[in-house]
């Protein structure tokens, strides 16, 4: 029972999801294009899998890790578990004696950026426009790296209480320095990673963690300090795909120069 | 015959697949359970059914992208481009951008706890009429931000503008806002960029926007196609930290 219920309301939610973009596409192709969607029977049955998909993943999520990631990211985060369950609570921790929690926050960005549904699509893509130059699971990498370091500093920040705007500046400047020398053709997508990278399976987790750690950190409120952990996931990743395509490069130029000087 | 047993090779590889990427979350979660927290996982049993449902539900999604969401994507970007009404496509861009966003769940649920800071930071009056009417405004803002910010996004395709002069400015925007911008605001302004884009509308977006710079003449889908993800991103912390400054 309980699951036909989970089922119901998550197939409603999806549908409500996908239906304005239905209703868009009709209405264009109707009145506007006015031409014969090509493929049309495929197109319909490629809708409907990704319909399905998306609520058996989100039915799946919720009954699997969501329970079990947002108890432990409570569980890290509680002063008991911090101070080693030995000393008394009332004593100032430093934050440094949330080392777990960055450790978690780290491994969790990046695990669930690897399964997220919208960053696999921008990265067969990526893939294909390229020509196989920027591969789905170096893109994968290199965005999963971003969010877990992001979302690391971004749980540090908390327990400091350091103002979110020094960091995503501080960030800005990096990726400007960046886009000036990073190769052309990746920049663009670089700018996008970063928005795609926070959908299904990370913003749930992580805004467990910011809101636990913001509750139990003294000082800080769940209201004000809680926010900011999806800013640094969308922040990081540019960063970190603008570095994966100058390491990329730089390996490249380095052969190159190997070959000359060998045919010399 | 042979074809359907093919396909079920086809799908029974790409189940492996998504098996595959979700390993890590698997890994990291039994690892802090079992010896970091030092616990038991519990409800094992619903656990494992959960994760199955996750990895069936992964490769259907993907496929459906193959077959649906992409090729409709960039089926109505051809058929934009040899139209070449810029009128109709920005009104599309436009439609697509404002209609996938103002229903988003995570947008209506970050929507509704900015409320509550803004009720309980004293910037709205902490009644339920209150709250919810600033809630909703800040939902259109966003919707419309996002809709702006694909048109945008679209016409610099065309156009063929190189994307870091439009971010960097955004960046500039960004930062000035932020400095006359209410603190409570700026920390649910800075998270409203990341989630406007949902699963189905990444997608869909990237479809149209690597369509419309491979019809277009003199366009590179890599250097012009992508970005519009990044508009959409980028834009809404603007309008969000406007909204606040006009409350």
């Amino acid at each position: 029972m309980e699951f036909l219920d989970l089922l119901w309301k998550t197939g409603i939610s999806t549908v409500g999801d996908v239906l304005p973009i239905i209703l868009i596409i009709v209405g264009f192709q109707l009145f506007v294009i006015r031409k014969p969607i090509p493929h049309l029977r495929q197109v319909i049955v490629g809708f409907l899998y990704v319909l399905v998909g998306l609520v058996l993943f989100l039915i799946g999520l919720e009954k699997a890790l969501f329970p079990l990631g947002k108890l432990m990211a409570q569980q890290l985060t509680d002063p008991v578990f911090i101070s080693g369950g030995l000393n008394v609570v009332s004593e100032a921790l430093q934050w440094h004696d949330y080392k777990w929690v960055y450790v978690f926050a780290f491994a969790i960005g990046f695990s669930t950026t690897i399964a997220e549904p919208s960053l696999i699509a921008v990265a067969i893509k990526a893939q294909e426009v390229s020509g196989g130059v920027i591969s789905v699971w170096g893109l994968r990498i290199a965005v999963g790296i971003g969010v877990a370091v992001g979302i690391a500093i971004g749980t540090f920040r908390i327990v400091t209480g350091t103002p979110l705007h020094y960091y995503i500046i501080t960030g800005y400047v990096v990726v400007v320095i960046q886009t000036l020398y990073a190769p052309r053709m990746i920049i663009a997508l670089a700018y996008d990673s970063g928005g795609v990278t926070t959908s299904t399976v990370t913003v749930p987790l992580v805004a467990a963690l910011g809101l636990g750690l913001a509750s139990t950190v003294p000082g800080r409120s769940p209201l004000l300090d809680g926010f900011g952990l999806i800013a640094f996931a969308s922040l990081f990743p540019m960063i970190t795909v603008m570095g994966y395509a100058q390491i990329t490069q730089w390996k490249i130029n380095r052969l190159k120069l190997q070959q000359k000087e060998e045919q010399r | 015959m042979i074809r359907l047993s093919r396909h079920r090779y086809a799908f029974l590889y790409s189940l492996a697949g998504s098996f595959r990427d979700l390993s890590p979350i698997i890994l990291v979660v039994s690892f802090f359970q079992l010896f970091v927290l030092q616990q038991p996982i519990p409800n094992l049993g619903e656990i494992l059914f959960g994760t199955l449902l996750v990895a069936l539900g992964l490769t259907l999604f993907i496929r459906g992208l193959e077959l649906g969401l992409f090729p409709i994507g960039e089926a109505m970007a051809y058929a934009f481009a040899k139209k070449g009404s810029v009128f109709w496509l920005m009104f599309f861009a436009f439609a697509l951008g404002f209609g996938t966003t103002v229903a988003e769940p995570a947008l209506i649920a970050v929507a509704n706890e900015a409320s509550i800071v803004a009720a309980g930071g004293g910037v709205i009056e902490n009644t339920e009429q209150a709250m919810r009417a600033y809630s909703s405004g800040l939902r259109y803002t966003v919707a419309l931000s996002v809709g702006f910010a694909i048109v945008i996004g679209v016409f610099r395709i065309l156009k063929g503008w190189p994307i870091q002069y439009f971010i960097i400015a955004g960046y500039i925007g960004v930062v000035i806002m932020t400095a006359f911008a209410p603190k409570e605001i700026v920390g649910i302004a800075y998270d409203s960029g990341g989630v406007t884009t949902s699963t189905i509308t990444v997608p869909l977006v990237t479809a149209l926007g690597v369509g419309l710079a491979s019809s277009i003449k003199g366009r590179n889908p890599m250097i012009d196609g992508f970005g519009l993800i990044a508009f959409a991103s980028l834009l809404p912390m603007i309008f969000v930290m406007g909204y606040g400054m006009l409350f």
